[in-house]
């Protein structure tokens, strides 16, 4: 867990507070009393820059945990350790690894006052996989057989085939069978009228502009001390510091180059998130120049992926040697590699790969070039595509970098290069098994570079079926072990995510994030805990 | 003046035939668009959440996409929207209705404050224009309705941000209340219709204005204008009596042609002051292609544009007694 403040000026903690309460008097929103006077601020306003589509668990609201509204059976600390939340311990796994069973919670309570038993657990899970519910995320429970109820306080799940990571996917928030039951789950009024067992509760959702949270006083885990959260929805970049400036905001998610317009401001910190969302691009094994296993190598070399850091993502991200971030415990320490242009061009130059006339190579009369695609619009991924075009001309590849909707893109995965993202940090197995096993090669938006390695493979399913913690971890090290050898994607970089907020509350943390980044995540991802300054 | 009510009877009902077969065009070439485009609406719902299968995938297809070619899709959307039914929105996971019953009157507020704002200001703007044409009032209001013609709303909404919200610091700078009360007082919505009326106003402003300047100054040059000065009328009357009165005429038209511009307007303006109107869940319909939740803002849109006409035409015939209502 890394935590970057930026505090310019050198002001003591206590004069910030003082500062941020000066300023916050001053500015539009503090009307009411809510700065408490003194410094300390019960309520904060957080910019965020997408709204969510439903707030249902049950249409994937909050699938990876931190809902506010909802707790899962399970949820991620800070360092993304597991711990019980609605269960009352870790689940119990059979030897075999197929049975899970949870003891529940008895002191809980929905906010609308009825008691949490198993069978909303049973609900929430048996909802999510029927085939009518429209939840795109349902994959991710696809190892479930079934989930049953062991009496009121206690859940057992049976999957089809041995999936070790599979508590990971147990932080997902539980629905209320009595409040969604006789919904239509798709449009139903619990999409936007949720009832939870979550540390606060939803008091208004003005769709377009905000997301109002307030503190549940009943909650099991103790009432939370910032007792209003409201989720501004601002989804220009610009307007969203604009108001984080002039205090109607008091933290947002914000691009690097706008989040460095705050370094100098008193009393407003800046925080990077590290993230699993790495920007990667995929080398179809069909075609014959990106399928070639030295071209893959030399390109693994030619690209800066430092400059990469510095240049487009302003400092504000890591150098990705492969899914899994360098600074996770699951990162194959020693795979890292260096920037080396001239090993490159010496690999292709040994591998057959001539340089011809117009600066670029060839063999066999297979002239080394590719089209990279890039999703329109996405000005990151564009940057990235640009940057490694150029990297790969100093080698002699040529490649053509083209944009266009998904839509197009998806008809030419097979063929064609794609500048691609994603990232899941909970386990190695959420990050590699979709990108790399053959069984998934061009399925849907699974492993879209068609990558297919027998060792690979054979690493992949032991991570996943394999109960021992030692055993997974050499399995997934071999794996990123043999993505040097024949690295079907060209991982680039693992993008930060950036946070500017008002220094005024205490415990403020990140976890690890994903690449879906919703109102879940971001510094207040635990905002429940925070302390209010005093 | 009286109004002839059975000639504006026919009128309204005349136009209630007429819109039939538009409202079915419209809505007809909605659904035919829908069929055509590349767009796919499974893998916008889908969105971000990388890693789909291909089971998931193929399961939400079956779920999200309707049978049958598209006029059976218009048809049987037809008749359930007849029966009260406007569908369900893929992208907002609620009930089209629902949709746009929580946000559609915030949006009326925002456009109809901004309308009469600049239908106001415009005419004044615009008498005090052609008063003296060629005259430093005229010069001044002239080019700044030029310039701000050119100005798109979004721009002229973010530098209004940045003046009063950052610089001046005197009106919040989007929503609908302050961001930490959920209670819609007047005052504060008031302060926080401020921004986005006042950009919207501004952006509608620079057609009425010139309409207006160049109608009152045609007036000025015409034989009823000259006879009244002849026999001694006031400037003030004549101003406003005669050749506001006549040089208005044109101006009533413009009043039914420009409600498109005004919703589309209002579009961009919503999404940069958080506005939540109608405006966000239509700009979300359009980028996840959620075609039933776009079919009924568009048949929606096209009813607005046929009451504006509609509204134009009858204030044009109460205006101008030359004008038959019964002929148009």
């Amino acid at each position: 867990m890394t935590v970057r403040r930026l505090i310019r000026g050198g002001a003591a903690p206590g004069a910030l507070a003082v500062l941020v309460a000066v300023a916050g008097c001053s500015a539009p929103s503090d009307e009411g009393d809510d700065s408490g006077g003194s410094g300390g601020q019960d309520s904060v306003v957080v910019g965020i820059a997408n709204e969510p589509e439903t707030l249902s668990p049950l249409l994937g609201y909050g699938k990876d945990g931190n809902s506010k509204i909802f707790d899962g059976l399970l949820r991620h600390d800070g360092e993304m350790g597991l711990e019980p939340a609605l269960a009352t311990e870790l689940p119990e796994i059979s030897d075999d690894g197929l049975t899970y069973r949870y003891p529940l919670r008895e002191d809980v309570s929905f906010s609308d006052g009825q008691p949490f038993t198993a069978a909303d657990v049973v609900f929430t899970y048996e909802t999510i996989l029927d085939p009518g519910t429209n939840n795109a995320a349902k994959g991710e429970l696809d190892a479930i057989d079934s989930v049953e109820a062991d009496g009121d306080h206690a859940v057992v799940f049976t999957l089809k085939y041995p999936f070790a990571p599979f508590a990971e996917r147990t932080v997902l928030p539980i629905a209320s069978e009595r409040a969604a039951g006789d919904q239509d789950v798709n449009t139903g009024a619990y999409n936007t009228e949720p009832v939870g067992t979550g540390p606060y509760v939803l008091t208004d959702w003005s769709p377009g502009e905000r997301i109002s949270l307030t503190a549940n006083p009943e909650y099991w885990g103790g009432e939370p001390e910032v007792r209003r959260v409201t989720m501004a929805v601002v989804p220009d970049d610009d307007v969203r510091a604009t108001r984080l400036r002039s205090g109607d905001l008091d933290a947002a998610v914000l691009p690097p180059n706008l989040a460095e317009g705050f370094a100098d401001e008193d009393g407003m910190v800046t925080i990077n998130a590290e993230s699993a969302d790495f920007r990667a691009v995929t080398l179809p094994s069909d075609n014959p120049v990106t399928g070639d296993v030295d071209i893959r190598r030399a390109l693994d070399l030619a690209v800066d992926r430092e400059l990469m850091v510095e240049s487009i993502l302003l400092g504000a991200g890591h150098p990705a040697y492969n899914a899994i971030p360098t600074a996770s415990p699951w990162f194959a320490e020693g795979t890292e590699r260096a920037f080396d242009r001239e090993g490159a061009g010496q690999l292709l130059e040994q591998a057959g790969w001539a340089l011809q006339d117009d600066g670029f190579r060839a063999r066999d009369g297979q002239r080394a070039e590719f089209t990279l695609w890039y999703p329109a619009g996405d000005r990151l991924r564009q940057e990235h595509a640009l940057a490694y075009a150029s990297d790969a001309k100093e080698i002699g590849i040529d490649i053509t970098v083209e944009s266009g909707s998904w839509e197009i893109i998806d008809g030419q995965l097979a063929e064609d290069a794609v500048l691609s993202g994603g990232g899941d940090p909970a386990d190695p197995d959420f990050q590699l098994y979709t990108l790399l096993h053959s069984e998934l090669a061009g399925n849907g938006y699974n492993n879209m570079a068609h990558y297919r390695n027998p060792a690979v493979d054979e690493l992949l399913d032991e991570g996943r079926q394999s109960g021992d913690p030692a055993e997974r971890e050499a399995a997934y090290e071999a794996v990123q072990r043999e993505l040097v050898e024949d690295p079907g994607y060209t991982f680039l970089t693992h993008v930060d995510h950036v946070y500017v907020m008002a220094d005024a509350w205490d415990g403020v943390t990140t976890q690890v994030e994903p690449h879906d980044h919703g109102l879940g995540h971001g510094p207040w991802w635990n905002v429940e805990d925070w302390r209010v300054r005093s | 003046m009286t109004v002839p009510w059975p000639a504006v009877a026919r009128l309204v009902g005349r136009r209630l035939l007429a819109a039939v077969p538009v409202m079915v065009l419209v809505t007809l070439g909605m659904f035919a668009v829908a069929a055509a485009s590349p767009f796919d609406p499974v893998r916008r719902y889908v969105g971000d959440a990388s890693g789909a299968s291909q089971e998931t995938l193929d399961a939400l297809r079956a779920n999200l996409s309707p049978d049958g070619t598209f006029v059976e899709q218009w048809w049987s959307w037809l008749t359930s929207v007849l029966g009260g039914d406007l569908g369900q929105s893929m992208a907002l996971r609620q009930p089209v209705s629902q949709v746009i019953a929580e946000r559609v009157g915030w949006s009326l507020l925002l456009c109809a404050v901004a309308f009469v704002g600049s239908v106001l200001l415009g005419t004044a703007l615009g008498v005090l224009a052609a008063r003296r044409e060629g005259g430093p009032l005229d010069r001044l209001f002239s080019s700044l309705a030029y310039t701000l013609q050119a100005a798109p709303p979004f721009w002229l909404a973010l530098l209004a941000i940045w003046l009063f919200a950052l610089q001046l610091d005197v009106l919040p700078a989007g929503g609908l209340t302050d961001a930490g009360s959920d209670t819609v007082t007047a005052g504060s919505l008031l302060s926080h219709l401020a921004l986005p009326a006042a950009v919207l106003t501004i952006s509608q402003l620079p057609w009425f204005v010139l309409y207006v300047r160049q109608g009152v100054s045609d007036a000025l040059h015409e034989d009823p204008v000259r006879g009244a000065r002849a026999r001694g009328v006031s400037e003030r009357t004549v101003l406003l009596g005669h050749a506001l009165r006549s040089g208005l005429l044109p101006v009533l038209t413009l009043v039914g042609t420009r409600v498109p511009e005004l919703i589309t307007g209002a579009l961009l303006v919503e999404t940069v002051f958080s506005w939540p109107g109608i405006a966000s869940a239509t700009v979300r319909a359009a980028t996840d292609t959620d075609f039933p939740l776009l079919a009924a803002l568009a048949a929606f849109s096209a009813l607005a544009v046929l009451a504006g006409n509609l509204l134009a035409d009858l204030l044009y015939g109460l205006a101008d007694p030359r004008v038959d209502l019964n002929e148009m």
